[in-house]
């Protein structure tokens, strides 16, 4: 007679990172260990939730947009970030099933400030600059730190990607566009894209997050890269960000408000004044020019508007 | 008949501007209200689906303007965004405010009144486009045939929200309830053609508003026949009849925004 053999956890994780590391996709009803879960409940539900939130301060320039095809283009995009958003919290429900966890608890977590958006969706926007610039390098900045995540382990997460990258490049394009007609415009349209630049350059830099955990005291990146759910660190990306678009706002007769960066020949990298990482604290803890603001407009409509969905659950049951 | 641009005399071509200046008007404030929503509608399927038919409305909105700048009325982004109210055509239940507050602050939008005017609105839209796809008008026929294809998906969407919400807690009736009444209010002025009625319906442009208020009806009937609710009936005569420019102080702030940043500088391109 054959002994049963039980499979241990730790045969289970063999097994599980055997299988990442062979680049395999992990599915959602696969066996995964719980710091692979909770990585990816926090990466996704923060992916997620950043796109709606990040609805918001573009949201204010969609009826202001000035000709009917900038509304009708600034229109699609803030609806695809909405379907990004859908898409990401479809993801992350999946993973959240152990849990007994919704999207319902989701908006709760966001309304506490467990669940953290964005630093760049905490900022205030003031002319119709700072739609072109959203579109042109926050988006741009997202494809560079999402197109790293492709190939993620998670295959959900790495399918879902695919499609909202493809839309990301659009959304560049979009705020590439509005940015080259003001910078070809009037004095007052080429001032306004300058302001709007150094308003939101020090966002972009942390747009990647600290270069190590000892600046803000946590980091996921090190998790991420063990799952290979990414290769890169916030710093790599950063430096790739320098390189494609340093050379554009250049290009366009802008300044970058940063009278120290330059690249430096022998390390092959760009040396630059870091942001203020204390103020990135402030802000990812919901302590922003607008994040009570945003919070607060979500939350408000969400509760105000809860007839509704008891109603949905009423009929269908 | 079967006019185009070449063969139109005055008339003809009077009235051809007058309806698409009520067409193109009435979308522009549809779609801008419905964008007012944007990342605030009850779930997020519903917000991305009602974005989705807030963009096709601008969509269609530009397309009127673009027939009217080809007539000679203006530069189409001219007259979407620089026209004082009292020269605006659209009808008062398109301009209506969603709700209290400001969008860009923290309003308080019902999304009752919501589902009801787009359902109502939609439904109106619809035997105008039935109609206008048989325009004397080819322009407007062709136009029409690429309304069409896109109103049928907002048809259902909002059909589906209707139904639903009428049926179900009490609640939801209630508010829908109080919903409907609101939106009829306003209703008098939407198959209206103010001062042009006759020259537009003398030149086959368009089914008379008699005709268009029937079919809307017809179309309603079974729909309400279901939830054991009698169709409104549309008031006899408005309150204030936006086809002739009579409007509320709703349009007046709803354009401050609209043109915000064109009014910046409207001979600069963006």
């Amino acid at each position: 007679m054959t002994p049963i053999h039980t499979v241990t956890d730790d045969e289970l994780l063999a097994n599980f990172m055997e299988r990442i590391e062979a680049g395999e996709k992990i599915e959602a009803d696969d066996w995964m260990p719980e710091e692979y879960r909770v990585t990816l409940i926090k990466l996704i539900s923060m992916h997620g939730i950043s796109e709606i939130m990040g609805a918001l301060p573009e949201k204010e320039w969609v009826p202001r947009a000035p000709s009917l095809s900038r509304k009708l283009g600034i229109m699609s995009k803030v609806q695809d970030e909405m379907g990004h958003g859908q898409l990401l919290l479809r993801v992350t429900e999946d993973l959240l099933l152990p849990y007994g966890k919704n999207r319902g608890d989701l908006m709760q977590d966001l309304f506490k400030g467990d669940l953290k958006f964005h630093n760049v969706f905490h900022m205030e926007t003031k002319t119709w600059a700072d739609a072109g610039i959203i579109g042109w390098l926050v988006d741009g900045a997202a494809i560079i730190t999402q197109t790293n995540m492709l190939k993620a382990s998670y295959g959900p997460y790495a399918r879902a990607l695919q499609r909202i990258c493809a839309e990301e490049v659009f959304h560049a394009q979009h705020g590439e566009s509005i940015i080259m007609a003001l910078a070809e415009g009037t004095d007052e349209q080429k001032a306004m894209i300058q302001e709007a630049l150094n308003r939101w350059w020090e966002s972009l830099l942390m747009f990647f997050g600290p270069a190590s955990k000892e600046t803000t005291g946590s980091s996921k990146q090190d998790l991420t890269i063990k799952y290979k759910i990414r290769t890169k660190t916030n710093e790599d990306f950063r430096q790739i960000f320098f390189d494609k678009y340093i050379p554009r706002i250049l290009a366009l007769g802008l300044t970058i408000p940063d009278p120290t960066i330059r690249f430096d020949e022998e390390s092959r990298l760009w040396t630059y004044q870091q942001p203020d990482w204390e103020e990135f604290k402030k802000i990812i803890k919901n302590k922003g020019p607008r994040s009570q603001a945003r919070l607060n407009l979500r939350k408000t409509s969400y509760e105000y508007n809860a007839w509704v969905r008891d109603a949905l659950s009423a009929t269908v049951t | 008949m079967n006019m185009t641009e070449s063969t139109l005399d005055k008339d003809y071509k009077e009235a051809v501007i007058s309806l698409l200046f009520q067409l193109a008007d009435d979308d522009f404030l549809y779609a801008y209200r419905g964008s007012e929503w944007l990342g605030l509608a009850p779930h997020i399927e519903a917000d991305v689906a009602s974005s989705s038919i807030s963009q096709d409305s601008m969509g269609h909105a530009a397309m009127y303007y673009k027939l009217l700048e080809e007539l000679g009325a203006g530069k189409a982004d001219d007259l979407a965004h620089i026209r004082p109210s009292s020269e605006r055509k659209n009808s008062i239940l398109t301009e209506r405010a969603n709700g209290e507050g400001f969008y860009m602050e923290t309003p308080l939008y019902d999304w009752a009144y919501e589902v009801v005017r787009s359902y109502f609105y939609t439904q109106a839209k619809k035997v105008k486009i039935d109609s206008l796809c048989q325009s004397s008008y080819r322009p407007i026929a062709e136009a029409a045939v690429k309304v069409k294809m896109e109103l049928y998906y907002h048809k259902l969407h909002w059909e589906t929200w209707f139904k639903q919400l009428l049926n179900s807690t009490d609640v939801a009736k209630q508010k829908m309830t109080e919903a409907i009444a609101r939106v009829m209010v306003d209703f008098g002025d939407v198959f209206s053609y103010g001062n042009q009625k006759q020259l537009i319906e003398k030149c086959a442009l368009i089914d008379t508003e008699e005709e268009l208020k029937s079919n809307w009806k017809m179309n309603l009937d079974p729909v309400f026949a279901v939830l054991h609710v009698e169709v409104p009936a549309i008031p006899e005569k408005a309150v204030r009849n936006g086809r002739n420019g009579e409007h509320t102080k709703d349009l007046d702030e709803a354009l401050l925004t609209l043109s915000e940043v064109y009014n910046e500088d409207p001979v600069a391109i963006w």
